[in-house]
């Protein structure tokens, strides 16, 4: 029932295009309906897994041939590692919905390409195949484009244009290893299931390829650095349900690509020695994810437009994210899953407080022409600091636990990386803080007024605004909800990785 | 041979046979009809009996495809086969969109003539679909250029139509010149006229010194003359202004069903029969063989690099989808370099190589196709013409934007598998060492450019707002042709193996005598 998700989000992206343009309320409510559809699937899933047993589940079993002379077959599944991620999916797809409330232009076609978008982000979490997954992925691309392009704001063409070509050529790169996976194994034998490539044990000269390409394909569309530029243009650019699904989810797709397909395929390439350093990748990589989250929080610091504050927010939270993966321990791997979840819920709800509960209101994002908003709009100044606190991660929001969980897990691994990601979480704190004080506190500034006669907070608004914190909140209270599966899965994962090829797990 | 012997034959040529007769059908029918009715009326009704007996024709190709048997006659010089078959229904189906898109749109006074000379040269490429010998080959790729070349001409009364007609007829007459005397070479040196023929003198020369220096030099010659047939760099220079100048329904011809045919011969000629002289790229520089090889991936190089980034400049969407096609010419350069160390071509590039060819026949049939719905109400095919023509004709635009992702790579339609396929063809020659590695990353960064294009030309449709609302009505025959192609594009796309297996089981090998 589970894989219905994205084919109920592909029927529901035909059907909104089907409609006519002015019937704007009736697009709204349908695609309100098909969002809502997928979010139930996701929960349905998420009782209905069982995570004694763990594995893929709920999808079609073996599946089916799709083009039997590569060996590709459609096959579904979710496992520990992706149905939080689907269930995140339709968390952000709803309440996506429903701060596009407003969209008056184009309605149709914008709730076409956005269940398009949600239905190809569904599949890549639902793939067990990995050419189906690369499919996805593909699928995922182009919707973003005619989505910034036509509906958003600030320099929108270029943003897109940028985000677009970054997208596909991560894409490249993985299209590259997808055709090298197809000859690397024996023909009798080829398969790109990924069951059934994570048991192959592949050479360690074409690990030695193979695994670059993937993680870096996949990393592109995670904003690792110095390959993230096409973040914050992308998503200050893009109208809000986009950024929300751009920052909180398709972010993702590419931290599970990495940790799927990139360490779960090759994790041989992670403790390999490369021109001369053993452990040269796992190296590099926490090199770079801590640049992610010291750089990015620096640069969130100087911001003086509202938005790329949290677009620089997102480059620095993922650090954490692929910092977790590379520490190849329990505590990194469970965390970095966390965090995926959590930052995908801070970030949709950030960018809908200033893309569509600040912009759409007062028509400035700049922080120096904003100030005394918490008075105009006390629901406003109170969403975003809840959001503010679980992004500084607070003990009783979503935030706090996956960041400790990676901290422990690195700790671990790699203790020196601690100095500049503990820096980098201080500055957390001080652009939070700054951003709070700027906007919501500091004097009302002369161009604004007293921002009196703003336009009331709107019911989706406020309905979609308490969803996010409450869930914020829920796994910040109770991380169990998520963590035991995560943990379930991460445990095999590991079991597996070091089963299959000897890693050295110590420090590298 | 007496009469009952005859008949089997004329089931093998049918296709054939029907079509000279619908081409002078046509003519005659002009002749019979200029005084009785008008421009107007003689388009339609003409090409509506074109239409029809493209349709027979398609019924014949399916019934032999089906059938599944196969007849060689005269060394190679036909061919009958259900892979051949195949492949003439795409080039069919092409040309039926491009007489679809000129039914109402009379853009030529001599109607019947003008679809005299298209089927004319689809009847071309139907023996050229089937040659298998070097006679054959000039020959059926002369009847396919010249009506070509008349046609992109056939604006009598604009200038660009008469330049680019012009320009086409010079390179496509220094193109024949070159192969022609390439074949010379060829067949003085070997003394082999088919195309089996040549392969196994090959093989046979290889114990015996190898064949000479004039018999390479020949090769090269014809290559020059194939790069001119499919656009390839650096002799596409042409196709931008014989795409710009010819009407639309013409270029259509050009760019789907006329490269398909060239797509297809450059492989039977280079990667059946002169598959012992091909070297190798393998690898660093250093270790390649001599051979056609090298040439053709500087071919294929040149294609991706002047295809994709010069079609980033244009402002016109006929000269775009010029440069587009060069693009694609190199793309599919890539399977022909499949070959490993030994000179084995992958199992996967000939069935890629025809994959791709039909694919982007058919995809290129529907750019014209909708370009050609849009242009309507447009005053010309420049980019700032179509501005904002998604609102105006949401129908063809929506259409359009499909091929051109086609096009462009992206799933679920047939050109992200026909580039993969095309790709994955030449990493599997020598998937031990990587060999081919090199020339595929070139390949997939130039395709993340391309993506870059397509969009910007999407974009004009799409984001771009219209400076003239009136709506664009688009006939209901090109609605129909718009919606078969896009289908096929997308059928053949979330099936690819149903194509793939098809060509694998038939065309595994490109020469009857493999």
């Amino acid at each position: 029932m589970l894989v219905w998700t994205f084919w109920i989000s592909f029927l529901g992206s035909a059907a909104v295009a089907l409609l006519p343009s002015h019937w704007k309320s009736e697009v709204r409510w349908l695609a309100l309906l098909f969002a809502a559809l997928g979010l139930a699937l996701g929960l349905w899933g998420w009782g209905a897994y069982d995570v004694e047993v763990g594995g893929y589940q709920l999808g079609n079993g073996e599946g089916v041939p799709w083009i039997p002379e590569l060996g590709v077959r459609f096959r579904l599944g979710a496992d520990g590692f992706s149905l939080p991620l689907v269930i995140l999916t339709g968390v952000i797809g709803v309440t996506g919905v429903l701060y596009s409330w407003n969209i008056e232009e184009r309605v149709n076609q914008f709730f076409a390409l956005y269940l398009l978008l949600l239905g190809g982000v569904y599949g890549v979490f639902l793939s067990v195949d990995l050419f189906l997954l690369v499919v996805f992925y593909e699928i995922a691309i182009v919707p973003k484009y005619f989505l910034i392009a036509i509906w958003g704001s600030t320099r929108k063409e270029y943003g897109a244009m940028k985000l677009v070509l970054y997208s596909f050529a991560g894409g490249a790169l993985v299209l590259l290893g997808l055709a090298g996976i197809a000859f690397a194994a024996d023909p009798a034998a080829r398969s790109f299931d990924l069951e059934r490539l994570a048991a192959t044990n592949f050479s360690s000269g074409f690990q030695a390829w193979a695994f670059p390409a993937f993680f870096l394909g996949f990393g592109i569309l995670a904003g690792l650095w110095p390959f993230h530029t096409w973040a914050p243009t992308g998503h200050v650019a893009a109208p809000t349900a986009a950024s929300m699904l751009l920052a909180g989810v398709v972010m993702k797709l590419g931290s599970y690509g990495c940790l799927r397909v990139a360490i779960g395929l090759f994790p041989g390439a992670l403790g390999a020695t490369v021109l001369g350093v053993p452990g040269f990748w796992r190296w590099t990589i926490t090199v770079l994810a801590a640049m992610n989250i010291l750089y990015g929080a620096m640069v969130a610091l100087v911001q003086r437009d509202f938005k790329f504050v949290i677009g620089y927010s997102s480059v620095s939270h993922m650090g954490f994210v692929l910092l977790g993966l590379v520490t190849l321990n329990l505590w990194g791997l469970s965390g970095a899953l966390l965090q995926m979840f959590s930052h995908g819920i801070v970030a949709g709800l950030l960018f809908a407080v200033v893309g569509r509960l600040v912009y759409d209101r007062t028509h400035t994002r700049e922080l120096d022409e904003l100030g005394g908003l918490g008075r105009a709009a006390p629901f406003t100044a109170s969403v975003f600091i809840i959001g503010g606190l679980a992004s500084m991660g607070l003990p009783g929001m979503s935030g706090f636990f996956a960041e400790l969980l990676v901290l422990i897990g690195s700790w671990k691994a790699f203790a020196w990386v601690l100095i500049p990601v503990g820096i980098g979480m201080i500055v957390t704190v001080v652009y939070t803080l700054r951003t709070i004080h700027l906007a919501f506190f500091g004097a009302a500034p002369l161009v604004g007024g007293d921002w009196r006669g703003l336009p009331p907070i709107t019911l989706p608004e406020k309905a979609a605004s308490c969803f996010l914190a409450a869930i914020l909140f829920l796994v910040g209270l109770y991380p169990t909800v998520l963590l035991s599966m995560m943990d379930r899965a991460s445990q095999q994962f590991l079991d597996r990785v070091k089963q299959t090829v000897p890693v050295h797990l110590a420090r590298p | 041979m007496n009469l009952s012997d005859l008949l089997p034959l004329l089931r093998f040529l049918a296709p054939e046979i029907l079509l000279s007769a619908l081409a002078l059908g046509a003519l005659l029918g002009e002749a019979a009809l200029s005084r009785l009715l008008g421009v107007e009326k003689r388009q339609n009704l003409l090409g509506w009996l074109a239409l029809l007996g493209l349709g027979a024709c398609l019924v014949i190709l399916g019934d032999q495809a089906a059938r599944g048997e196969t007849l060689a006659l005269g060394r190679g010089a036909f061919v009958a086969s259900p892979f051949n078959a195949l492949l003439k229904t795409a080039a069919t189906l092409a040309v039926m969109a491009s007489v679809t898109m000129g039914l109402r749109a009379p853009f030529v006074r001599h109607v019947g003539e003008n679809y005299a000379l298209v089927l004319f040269s689809l009847l071309g490429m139907f023996f050229l679909l089937s040659a298998e010998s070097l006679l054959m080959i000039f020959v059926a790729l002369e009847l396919t250029s010249l009506p070509l070349y008349a046609l992109a001409a056939s604006q009598k009364g604009a200038r660009r139509s008469i330049e680019g007609g012009l320009k086409y007829l010079l390179f496509g007459g220094l193109s024949a010149a070159f192969l022609l005397f390439g074949i010379s070479y060829v067949y003085g040196m070997s003394g082999q006229g088919s195309l089996a023929g040549l392969r196994d003198w090959l093989v046979a020369q290889r114990t015996a010194g190898g064949p000479g220096f004039l018999f390479l030099t020949g090769v090269c010659l014809m290559i020059v003359g194939l790069g001119f047939k499919i656009a390839a760099a650096p002799f596409h220079l042409w196709a931008p202004d014989a795409y710009e100048g010819a009407p639309l329904p013409a270029a259509a011809i050009l760019a789907s069903a006329s490269k398909l045919a060239g797509i297809v011969v450059a492989a039977r000629l280079l990667l059946g029969a002169f598959l012992p002289v091909a070297g190798n790229v393998l690898g660093s520089p250093l270790s390649w063989h001599a051979g056609w090889s090298p040439a053709v991936a500087a071919l294929a190089v040149a294609s991706l690099t002047v295809g994709n980034l010069a079609a980033l400049a244009q402002r016109n969407a006929k000269r775009f989808m010029a440069y587009s096609s060069v693009a694609h010419a190199g793309n599919v350069l890539v399977a022909f370099l499949a070959l490993d160390a030994s000179g084995r071509p992958a199992a996967l590039a000939a069935p890629a190589i025809a994959y791709y060819a039909v694919i982007y026949a058919l995809t290129n049939a529907g750019v014209f196709a909708a370009i050609h719905a849009l242009a309507w109400g447009a005053r010309g095919d420049d980019f700032a013409d179509f501005r904002g023509a998604a609102r105006r004709a949401p129908f063809p635009a929506f259409f359009l934007l499909i091929f051109l992702l086609s096009l462009a790579g992206v799933p679920p339609m047939a050109g992200f598998f026909g580039k993969l396929f095309l790709f994955m063809a030449a990493l599997q020659a020598d998937a031990t060492h990587w060999g081919l590695a090199w020339l595929v990353a070139y390949a997939l960064a130039m395709n993340v450019v391309a993506l870059g294009y397509y969009l910007r030309f999407a974009r004009v449709l799409w984001v771009e707002p219209a400076e003239d609302l009136r709506p664009i009505s688009t006939p209901l025959e090109l609605r129909v042709a718009l919606v078969a192609l896009a289908l096929l594009v997308l059928g053949l796309g979330v099936f690819p193996s149903s194509c793939l297996a098809a060509f694998r089981t038939m065309g595994g090998v490109l020469l009857l005598r493999g």
